[in-house]
This record gives C-alpha cells, sequence and structure tokens, in this order.
C-alpha cells in the first residue's frame, strides 16, 4: 500500500476559473505592493547601515530597564527586541538592539559598543554580546544595488535559458509566475515586518529557483504532449500535462517543505527569517508554476503548425532532446 | 535496454566511494582539525609537546582537508576597510619638495629666490621672485617626472607640472594616481597579512575587494575592534627635524612645517619640518625592549641607507632636537646628543609592556601606506556559532529523517533506493565542497537542507514517469527504460534552471550568502549525479536479481 498525496488519475479542471485564479493573483499582488509603499519593509542593517548588538544574560530581560539603561547615550533611533525560541535554555535570556547609523561615521566605534555594555552591566550584570555587527552607510547602500541587480540578473538569465530550450511564449509565462512570487515575498515580509537583510535576498534567489524548477517540469511536459497531440485545444494540453505532473509537483513540494519546516522549527532564531522566506516561497512557487505560469501560456498561445517554416518561433535549440 | 556496461559500474561506485572517503573527515572533526594543526606545525619545524600524538589521531593515508567554518559557525571578526588612497597623493607630493628645492636653487641664477606657498595638499606651488622665468623654472621641475609605470599608464609620466602666475604648481598626474592607488591597496593588503601573521592567528581570509577595499576575516579572535587594534593603526614612523615647540595647535608653522601633538603631553605641540629625514620604511627589525631606566622601550635598526641618512642627520645637527612621530603624534624629541653611527637606537615613550610590544609588530611588518576606513565590523561569539552548528545538525537530521520516511511510504523499494542516494548525496556534497575548500555558512546548512528536500526531486520525477508508463502496460523493463528516457529533459531543465540562480548568487553575494550559492550549487550537481546514475545502477542491479513480472512504484 502507497502513499498518495494525489489520486492515481485526475482530470482536474484547472482553467475552469481562470478568472478566480487570476483575480486572486492580482489582488495579492497589488495588496504586497500597496504594504512595499505604505508599510515599507523592516529593513535590517545590511541595508540601512547600522549596528546591531545581540546580547545574553541569565537574568530575565525587561525591555524597558535596557532601554532606559541606553537612552541616556543619545545614540539616535534604538531598537530592542527580546527574542523567544524554542532552543534556547531556560536561562538563556537573548535580546537584538538596534542602533541606527551614526552621524558622520561609517561603521560604529568601539566606544559606543562599550559604553552600551557599560551602561547595560548596571542593568544585567552578567550580560555578555555574543554578536556585534556594524556595518556603514556606504556599504549598505551597494548592497541593496548588488541585491536589486543580482535578483533581475537571475530572472533575465532563465528568461533567456527558456526561451532557448522551449519558446518565447513559456519563458514569458515562467518569468511571470517568478515575478509573482518575487512580489508576493517581498509583500509578506512587509505586512509581517520581519527583518529583510542580505540573506532574505539569498532566499528570494532560491525561490525563483524553485518556482523555476516547478514551472520549467510543467512546461517540458506541455512540450512533449503538443508534439504528441496535435490536434488537442492547447488548454485540454495544458490541462493533461498539469494532471500528469501533479503527483510529482505536490510529491515534491512536500518534501521539501518537510526539510524546511524541520529547519525552520529547531534551526534556531538566526535563520528563522530566511526559512520562512523559503517555505512561502515554496507554497507560493508550486502555485504560482500550475495557475500563473500555465495561465499565461493560455493567454498568449503557442503556435502549433510546425509545417509552415516560421523565423520568428523556435530556433535550433529549441527541439533538443537532453 | 536495462544495460550498464560494467565499466559504468565500476565508475559510478568509485565516485560515490571517493567522495564519501573525502567527506569522511568531517565526521571526526575535532580530532582531524587537531591532527591538522599538529601536522602543520611539525612542518614548520615545531617539535614535542604531544604535537607528534596529535598528528598520529588522524591515519595520514587518509584525506585529510576539511569543509572550512564559516565566521557565523565558528565565531570570530569581520572587517571590511577602505584604504584611504588619497593619503599616499599627500605624502608624495610632500616628499618632493626638498628635490624641487634643490634642483631651482641650482637655477638661483635665471629664477631668483624660491618660497613654498600654503596650498591644497594634493599639490605643492612654489614661487619665485623672477616671473619672467617661469617656463625655465617649469621646464626644470619638469626633469623631475618619471615615467609612469604599469599597464594603461604606457606613455604618461607621473607628475604634471604647470605655470601658474609666478608659481610653479607640480601634481600628479592621473595615469600616476590609478597606479599609486593600485599599488597603495596592494601594499596594504601586504602589511595586514603580515601584521595578522605576526599574531598567528589560525586561517585569515585577507581578500581584496573591488578597487580599494579589503575583506578581512580572523575567526577565533575576540572581537572587531581587537582585530581592529593590530590592523587598525597605520603605524607610519618618521624622524623629523624640530624647528620649535608650540602650546598650540593653530601656532603659525611657516610654510614646508606642520605642528604635531605630543603623545602624551597635553597641551604641548611642535612644530617639525614636514620632509623627514628617514622613516619607518627603511627599519630592518623592530623589537620591544627596555630603557636604561627599565622602562619598556622599543629599539629598532635601520638598513644601510637610512642607517647612512640617520647618520648623517645626527652628526650635522648635534645639539638641536628631533623628532620621533608615529602616525602624526610626537613619541618623543630627544636631543641628538652625539653621532649615530650604526644605525640602531630605542624609542622610549610612556608605554606599557603591551604598547611597546604592539608597537614593535606594528613597526617590524612595515607601515600602512594610507589609512583605512572600516565600512563593515562584524564580530560574532564563538558560542553562537556552537549553538547555530547544534540546531542546524538536529535540523538536518530531523530533515532527513522526515524525508527517508516519507519517500518510503510513497514509493516502497524504490523509495528505499531513492533513500539510499539522497544519504550518499549528502555524502557528495560534504566531499566535493571539502575538495574545493569551500565555506559553510549558516545559510549554507540551510541550503544542505533545501537540497534534502530537492534533491528526491529528480528521483520524484523518475518514478512518477515509470508509474505512467506502466500504465500503458509496456512491461517492467520497458517503463523503467522509458521512465528514466522520457524524465530526463525535464531533470535537466529544471536543474539548470536552478544552477543559474546559484552561479548568480555566488558571483553577486558575499560572505554567508556566498556560502549558501555554494552548497546550493554542490547540491544541484550531486543529486543530479545520483538521480541519473546512482538511483538507476541499484533500479538496474535490482531488476537483474529480481525480474520482476509486475511492478507497483
Amino acid at each position: 500500500m502507497r502513499l498518495r498525496l494525489v489520486p492515481k488519475e485526475t482530470s482536474w479542471d484547472f482553467f475552469g476559473k481562470t478568472k478566480i485564479s487570476i483575480g486572486f493573483s492580482s489582488l495579492m499582488i497589488i495588496a504586497s505592493i500597496a504594504f512595499f509603499f505604505i508599510q515599507g519593509l523592516n529593513f535590517g542593517i545590511d541595508f540601512r547601515g547600522g549596528t546591531t548588538i545581540r546580547t545574553e544574560s541569565a537574568q530575565t530581560v525587561v525591555v524597558g530597564d535596557y532601554r532606559a539603561a541606553i537612552d541616556p547615550l543619545g545614540l539616535g533611533d534604538v531598537t530592542i527586541t527580546e527574542v523567544f525560541d524554542p532552543t534556547f535554555e531556560d536561562n538563556q535570556n537573548v535580546t537584538m538592539i538596534r542602533i541606527q547609523a551614526q552621524e558622520g561615521q561609517e561603521s560604529v566605534t568601539a566606544d559606543v559598543v562599550r559604553n552600551v555594555e557599560l551602561a547595560l552591566k548596571e542593568v544585567a550584570p552578567d550580560i555578555t554580546f555574543v554578536s556585534v555587527e556594524s556595518v556603514g552607510p556606504k556599504v549598505s547602500g551597494e548592497l541593496i544595488q548588488t541585491a536589486v541587480i543580482a535578483v533581475v540578473l537571475a530572472i533575465a538569465a532563465v528568461l533567456v535559458y527558456i526561451w532557448l530550450r522551449f519558446e518565447w511564449q513559456f519563458a514569458v509565462g515562467a518569468v511571470a509566475a517568478l515575478v509573482h512570487d518575487v512580489i508576493l515575498t517581498i509583500g509578506i515580509f512587509s505586512v509581517l515586518q520581519i527583518r529583510f537583510d542580505l540573506a532574505i535576498i539569498a532566499a528570494l534567489l532560491t525561490i525563483v529557483g524553485y518556482s523555476l524548477n516547478d514551472t520549467v517540469v510543467v512546461f517540458d511536459r506541455v512540450r512533449e504532449n503538443l508534439r504528441r497531440y496535435k490536434k488537442k485545444d492547447l488548454k485540454d494540453v495544458l490541462n493533461l500535462s498539469i494532471n500528469e505532473t501533479l503527483s510529482r509537483t505536490v510529491m515534491t513540494s512536500v518534501t521539501t517543505l518537510l526539510a524546511l519546516l524541520a529547519l525552520f522549527v529547531l534551526g534556531g532564531d538566526v535563520i528563522r527569517g530566511f526559512v520562512f522566506a523559503m517555505i512561502w516561497g515554496v507554497i507560493v512557487g508550486t502555485y504560482s508554476s500550475v495557475f500563473v505560469a500555465s495561465t499565461a501560456l493560455l493567454k498568449l498561445g503557442v503556435k502549433r503548425d510546425w509545417s509552415k517554416p516560421d523565423n520568428t518561433a523556435g530556433n535550433q535549440f529549441a527541439n533538443v532532446d537532453a | 535496454m536495462l544495460q550498464i556496461a560494467l565499466w559504468k559500474r565500476v565508475l559510478i561506485w568509485s565516485v560515490c566511494a571517493l567522495g564519501l572517503l573525502l567527506a569522511l573527515p568531517n565526521g571526526f572533526y575535532p580530532r582531524v582539525e587537531a591532527h591538522n594543526d599538529a601536522s602543520a606545525s611539525i612542518e614548520a619545524g615545531f617539535s614535542g609537546n604531544g604535537l607528534e600524538e596529535q598528528a598520529a589521531m588522524w591515519p595520514s593515508f587518509l584525506p585529510s582537508s576539511l569543509v572550512n567554518l564559516g565566521l557565523d559557525l565558528r565565531g570570530g571578526a569581520h572587517l571590511l576597510a577602505e584604504v584611504q588612497v588619497e593619503d599616499v597623493y599627500e605624502t608624495r607630493i610632500t616628499s618632493l619638495w626638498p628635490e624641487v628645492r634643490n634642483l631651482l636653487r641650482e637655477q638661483r641664477a635665471t629664477v631668483g629666490t624660491i618660497r613654498l606657498q600654503p596650498s591644497d595638499p594634493t599639490e605643492l606651488r612654489v614661487k619665485i621672485s623672477q616671473p619672467d622665468a617661469i617656463q625655465d623654472a617649469v621646464a626644470a621641475v619638469r626633469t623631475l617626472a618619471q615615467p609612469v609605470v604599469s599597464l594603461t599608464g604606457a606613455g604618461a609620466t607621473d607628475l604634471v607640472v604647470s605655470a601658474d602666475d609666478d608659481m610653479v604648481v607640480v601634481t600628479l598626474s592621473d595615469a600616476e594616481k590609478l597606479a599609486t592607488d593600485e599599488r597603495t591597496v596592494q601594499q596594504s593588503l601586504e602589511i595586514i597579512r603580515r601584521r595578522i601573521d605576526e599574531v598567528g592567528t589560525r586561517e585569515p581570509t585577507i581578500q581584496r575587494q573591488g578597487a580599494d577595499r579589503i575583506l578581512i576575516q580572523v575567526p577565533g579572535i575576540g572581537s572587531a575592534s581587537e582585530l581592529k587594534d593590530i590592523i587598525g593603526t597605520t603605524a607610519q614612523l618618521t624622524f623629523n627635524p624640530v624647528v620649535g615647540r608650540a602650546t598650540d595647535p593653530e601656532a603659525p608653522a611657516g610654510a614646508g612645517n606642520e605642528v604635531v601633538p605630543s603623545l602624551d603631553e597635553e597641551g604641548v605641540y611642535y612644530i617639525l619640518e614636514s620632509a623627514h629625514v628617514v622613516s619607518g620604511e627603511e627599519l630592518v627589525d623592530a623589537q620591544p625592549s627596555f630603557d636604561q631606566n627599565g622602562r619598556p622601550a622599543v629599539s629598532f635598526r635601520f638598513n644601510p641607507s637610512g642607517a647612512r641618512k640617520f647618520g648623517d642627520y645626527t652628526a650635522d645637527n648635534i645639539g638641536s632636537p628631533f623628532a620621533i612621530v608615529l602616525d602624526s603624534e610626537v613619541i618623543s624629541a630627544p636631543v641628538i646628543q652625539s653621532h649615530i653611527a650604526g644605525g640602531s637606537g630605542i624609542i622610549t615613550g610612556n608605554f606599557s609592556v603591551e604598547e611597546s610590544t604592539n608597537l614593535a609588530v606594528l613597526l617590524r611588518a612595515g607601515a600602512l601606506p594610507a589609512g583605512l576606513e572600516f565600512l563593515e565590523e562584524r564580530t560574532i561569539g564563538p558560542e553562537l556559532g556552537q549553538d547555530s552548528i547544534e540546531a542546524g545538525r538536529i535540523a538536518c537530521l530531523v530533515a532527513f529523517a522526515a524525508v527517508l520516511v516519507f519517500m518510503f511510504l510513497s514509493y516502497g523499494t524504490f523509495g528505499l533506493f531513492a533513500n539510499v542516494a539522497l544519504i550518499i548525496n549528502v555524502g557528495l556534497i560534504f566531499g566535493l565542497l571539502s575538495l574545493v575548500g569551500a565555506t559553510l555558512t549558516l545559510p549554507g546548512i540551510a541550503g544542505i537542507v533545501l537540497t534534502i528536500g530537492m534533491a528526491v526531486d529528480a528521483n520524484v520525477l523518475v518514478f512518477e514517469r515509470i508509474r505512467e508508463e506502466l500504465k500503458t502496460k509496456k512491461g517492467v523493463a520497458r517503463a523503467i527504460d522509458l521512465g528514466y528516457e522520457k524524465a530526463l529533459s525535464a531533470i535537466i531543465d529544471a536543474n539548470i534552471t536552478t544552477f543559474i540562480t546559484a552561479v548568480i548568487l555566488f558571483a553577486m553575494g558575499s560572505g554567508p550568502v556566498r556560502g549558501f550559492a555554494i552548497t546550493l550549487g554542490a547540491g544541484i550537481m550531486t543529486s543530479v549525479f545520483t538521480a541519473i546514475f546512482v538511483t538507476r545502477l541499484m533500479v538496474v542491479i535490482w531488476y537483474e536479481r529480481r525480474r520482476p513480472k509486475t511492478l507497483e512504484v
């Protein structure tokens, strides 16, 4: 007896209610963009400069006391958050202190850190600084730039690759799904105000990779079925292809999610944001490869009649069977 | 059909065995690390202290390369420094003055008297009393220019000399500035490396980034500020003639002179000639020592040319003071008692033993040609890294177990094959990472966990395809064969696209992100290999033994 997440034979109609899926995706995208502009992202120091200090103490943390100790130092905007995590021991009390970039200096001076330490020792004598990270405004500006370039470059490279291997309609469909995933991920980070740092960019690019993986598998089957069923309606071919690959799509998503969930729960708070981004990305990526990429392909249409030569569609790579 | 040539089978198993062998040392991390450290010490000529025992803890015929642990896992300090390349222009220009002075003095008959004008520190302005002869003066100074030694600056000279009314203006040419920048950064890199090596920490990373930045990562060091104490000071040592003393930093110094504060006497300033007699560059040795009163001091020795200059100067100026200047602060300003020949001396000041030791290290390693500005600094405590490794390990094991169980429940025997392949896969990832000496970071661990989840994808693609082919009643062997054949294009396309993103991450990312890209990329390669070759080989062997008439995947 086998565990089956998807019935043996499915012939579900994925395009019966395209209006609903298009509407849903558009709504989510608009909401994400709106949140991004209204609420913004909770950028980490990688992107806006400043200093974060991770403290540890055996005493229970009272954020107000910490704040009262640090405020007289006049460091400008200081945020103090207590960190909770199931992997911590009972007497492990962790906080993250973020200090804004100081006027006129690149990275924070040792004096500032020492002053903060002295001030906090008044409140919690056993406090230790587990990590201190400081990024100057000059570098953080460049980091944002590189990050944006990286994401755009990744999407462009993929567009070209799929265009070479398939046809341009497939490439556009895949990229539509990608952009959808990236926007929705940025959206959820804005809604939940999870710290957005350099690692999240890595997560975004992984989502790009994963979402593609899924899309390409579906498209590969579409390409094959298009050759096999020359007379069938494009919509039916797409539906058939999605149904045929559905079991694989779900299997892979579930194994990946299983692994990521283990990391989310047990991996510690340092990478939780990063793992969250990937979990979200896997869910959104799976949804988008079925509903966004294929719907886009359906709307764009694919050239079916290969009897007449046409130099706009396909090329020497299009029919390579690796 | 379902046949794999013997040589292919041998090759596939050999690759697996090799990969696992390379990954093996990582299973005994502390032991292998101790072995490696001990072997390195023995090779460097040390012995005793149980080094041989430590070296014997790991057999030498086994591979001993380990995956490097990133700073976020091991703890340590990370600095990104920007070299202030402009500093060097100033020094270059200032040091030109004596030469220009001597040259123009020889031509006193035509150009008249000369006087240095106050100016922007990146240019030298000399006023002459015979404005008519300005072109002659310019031509004379121009003879000082040297061709620039660099690829792009071929044909250019290092100085731009022009006339401005009755003044000769000397600046560095653009080609020379470029060449100087390059040299400055290279030198800084070299000196930072020497300073860190002097302190003797393990596996520091010192890399150039971009045009004028240097990335420094030192595992195991307590904090970034400790690291900054070692590399942050330029340690520019000079010996300058003293013109006078002052009590105020704004005191009029006169052209060619500067006001420099005293290091330990508050409110005391010295007026010095800007052009130095000798500099720290001509030191050959510096050692911490004690002066005749038993206070910590630093003794030093000049190279022959420095010794000659120092000797000549002291012979000519007995009775007048000279200043020992470190990074624009006067350490001391003794009066020259006698001609100091032989080129060695001692620097006294209010040093602690630690300070004198540090200063000796800095002087020995050489001065940084320019100042450093720190753009980024991170300190990660070793406990945090240890916690992260521990959490990562547990998460990996749980993820692993969950996927293994799930695969078995879904695909039965074939699921088991995929599971064996998955275990080999993770081994291969570590083998590959050890082989290329990659660095494992916290996001890198996440990359491995992600790979565990995604690695089964290729197998799932094949198994699902076999299921489909079985429906068409083609027979077991044919179905398996077709499953592999038809799933191949999807596997290749899907993994190449993911690989593209990993490459871009690697190229654009830095630090931990790059660590993630490496494990992701390695994971893609190994998972495609295990799915296409290893699982397939296992399926074929199984089929040959069983010859099943029906198959349930």
